[in-house]
């Protein structure tokens, strides 16, 4: 049954009011960026009288954003390739290899999709302490991907349960070995279900804030989040500048999102019902 | 689960080869730290954490006398009513107003709705902020306009006003995804209940108790595990806003945990923190599945 544009406009109507609850924030952080602290003042939500990128580039030189943008570009590309990857291997194992005590192992992996970093974030530090490794991309790195194979071999194990079986016994006929099975016939038909972990993965990395702030104390270290934790301490009263940390922060995770928003929306709808 | 087949010649150890690599390093960082933190909690720390002597259950006992403890756990229920009550109720409300047929560009709406799931919750709290600020912030500025000025608060610097702003915030995040998962659900539920009941004399409204609600029990189950968690675990936000100020008025366990075990040394107390909580996280996702979800498909 199609709606009638009598039936339709109301219902746009309030769809246009929550949207623009959602929207107007975000809207007046945009704007206050391109604008000098003393334009901000009088009107929070008009465009700049007269655009600038100074409250960005002082946020990028002296707030040092290069620098922990850097530092969030590489601890997300190690853990999301390693994640997927290792994934990818022990979803296979649990949806299509013969595996002696999976029913043990598996609830035992889905623990750690569960619980919160407080639940790890003690010892860890102390250990990383310990090892030398606190304010290294190590402590960073390493801990993540250990939460994230956690979600990850399901996801991608509920993928390889219900792969077309016919073409994994074809192939197996044909003298394919499994490693040759999982990455020429399975893999290539795991895409909508890899792509999903990959978005999944780099979100949560980017925006992870507790174990990035624990983990590091030398300013040089920090990921994004917790350059911008600190960058609102020190310069909370300067609101444009605040408001263009706050934007280098959330574009990339947005760029993503939009960019692959079928696949995040079907993850995180789906994830949550996994979970 | 699914039976492995098992082919011909082939080991039966085969999976574990390639479990093993990402077994390992969850073993490491996560299962064992997990059991670490509970093992931790039954003892005193001191010496930064190098020395200890084991006290049984001494750091429970302090935990459930020290009003800093009563008041982050009651912070967080609190929160379970602006993370999770708030935002499922407009979700409901919202798919009762839209129907269950679709609406034409509905995906464009669908993407904003859950734009605030995508962004950091320290750049969330860093524009709040902002919108909350006593003196230019957009909040006062429009009480202000609209002259309601005698309501202007010190939002997230008052005692009275903290906790309620903290928490507008989180129903902010996450009614949108509620709306979205709830629409999403009322497409799957057939066409043939609402017509059988129609034709019985079913109301609209007896139409949303009676069908869309039931209709929508494993989403429900899934907004209510994924909110409340959040509440529970909340960090982030509270870090970047308030960091548990004034006073304690929005101190959450996320952040007493934090504040002890990492800033304080008090190593042993926050572990038992650390255990409660995410005893009570796991308990509550175990209990709302076993309620709610009985269906094979989201299981």
């Amino acid at each position: 049954m199609k709606l009638r544009w009598n039936k339709l406009i109301p219902r746009y109507l309030i769809l246009t009011i929550f949207m623009l609850i959602v929207c107007i924030p975000l809207w007046g952080a945009l704007m206050s960026a391109f604008k000098s602290n003393s334009e901000l003042l009088s009107s929070p939500f008009s465009l700049p009288q007269t655009w600038t990128l100074e409250n960005f580039k002082e946020a990028w030189t002296v707030g040092r954003f290069s620098q922990f943008f850097k530092n969030s570009v590489f601890v997300t590309t190690v853990v999301v390739i390693v994640s997927v990857f290792l994934s990818i291997l022990s979803g296979y194992a649990f949806g299509q290899l013969p595996l002696p005590g999976k029913k043990l192992l598996f609830p035992l992996m889905l623990i750690g999709y569960m619980v919160p970093f407080e639940a790890v974030i003690i010892p860890l530090y102390h250990w990383m302490g310990a090892l030398g490794l606190r304010n290294t991309y190590w402590a960073l790195i390493l801990p993540q991907i250990g939460l994230s194979v956690s979600f990850g071999t399901l996801w991608m194990s509920s993928f390889f349960e219900n792969a077309p079986q016919e073409l994994v016994d074809a192939a197996t006929i044909d003298g394919a070995t499994r490693w040759q099975t999982l990455w020429g016939i399975l893999f290539p038909l795991s895409r909508p279900a890899t792509t999903t972990l990959i978005v999944l993965i780099f979100m949560w990395t980017w925006n992870e804030f507790l174990l990035a702030l624990v983990m590091v104390q030398s300013e040089s270290m920090r990921t994004l989040p917790v350059g911008l934790a600190f960058f609102q301490g020190r310069f909370s009263s300067n609101i444009p500048l605040m408001a263009a940390g706050a934007i280098i922060v959330a574009l990339p995770t947005i760029l993503i999102y939009i960019l692959f928003q079928r696949f995040f929306i079907r993850g995180m709808l789906g994830g949550a019902i996994k979970g | 689960m699914r039976k492995a087949n098992h082919y011909p010649g082939e080991s039966k150890w085969l999976g574990l080869l390639y479990l093993l690599p990402a077994f390992l390093i969850y073993t490491l960082f996560t299962l064992i730290p997990i059991i670490e933190t509970f093992r931790s909690s039954f003892f005193e720390w001191s010496d930064l954490g190098r020395t200890s002597q084991w006290v049984g259950l001494q750091n429970y006992f302090n935990l459930i006398q020290d009003s800093s403890f009563i008041k982050a756990f009651t912070n967080n229920l609190i929160f379970i009513i602006f993370y999770s009550i708030i935002p499922i109720l407009l979700g409901l409300f919202l798919a009762s107003l839209l129907g269950r047929y679709p609406i034409p560009g509905f995906s464009f709406f669908r993407t904003v709705l859950f734009l605030p799931q995508v962004i950091s919750m320290v750049v969330v709290g860093v524009i709040w902020r902002w919108m909350f600020n006593p003196t230019n912030g957009p909040i006062n500025l429009f009480l202000a306009a609209i002259g309601l000025g005698h309501l202007q608060q010190a939002w997230l610097g008052s005692f009275q006003w903290a906790l309620p702003a903290v928490g507008s915030i989180a129903s902010w995040v996450q009614y949108g995804f509620c709306m979205v998962l709830f629409l999403a659900g009322m497409q799957r539920i057939p066409e043939e209940y609402y017509e059988a009941s129609g034709l019985d004399g079913a109301s609209a409204f007896h139409q949303f108790f009676l069908i869309t609600i039931p209709g929508l029990k494993a989403e429900i189950a899934v907004a209510l595990i994924t909110t409340i968690v959040a509440a529970l675990r909340v960090f982030d936000l509270v870090y970047s806003t308030t960091k548990g100020g004034p006073g304690e008025s929005t101190l959450v366990t996320g952040y007493l945990i934090y504040r002890s075990a990492i800033l304080n040394n008090q190593i042993g107390y926050g572990a038992a923190i650390a255990t409660v909580l995410t005893l009570v996280i796991l308990s509550v996702s175990f209990l709302i599945r076993r309620i709610l979800s009985d269906r094979n498909e989201v299981v």
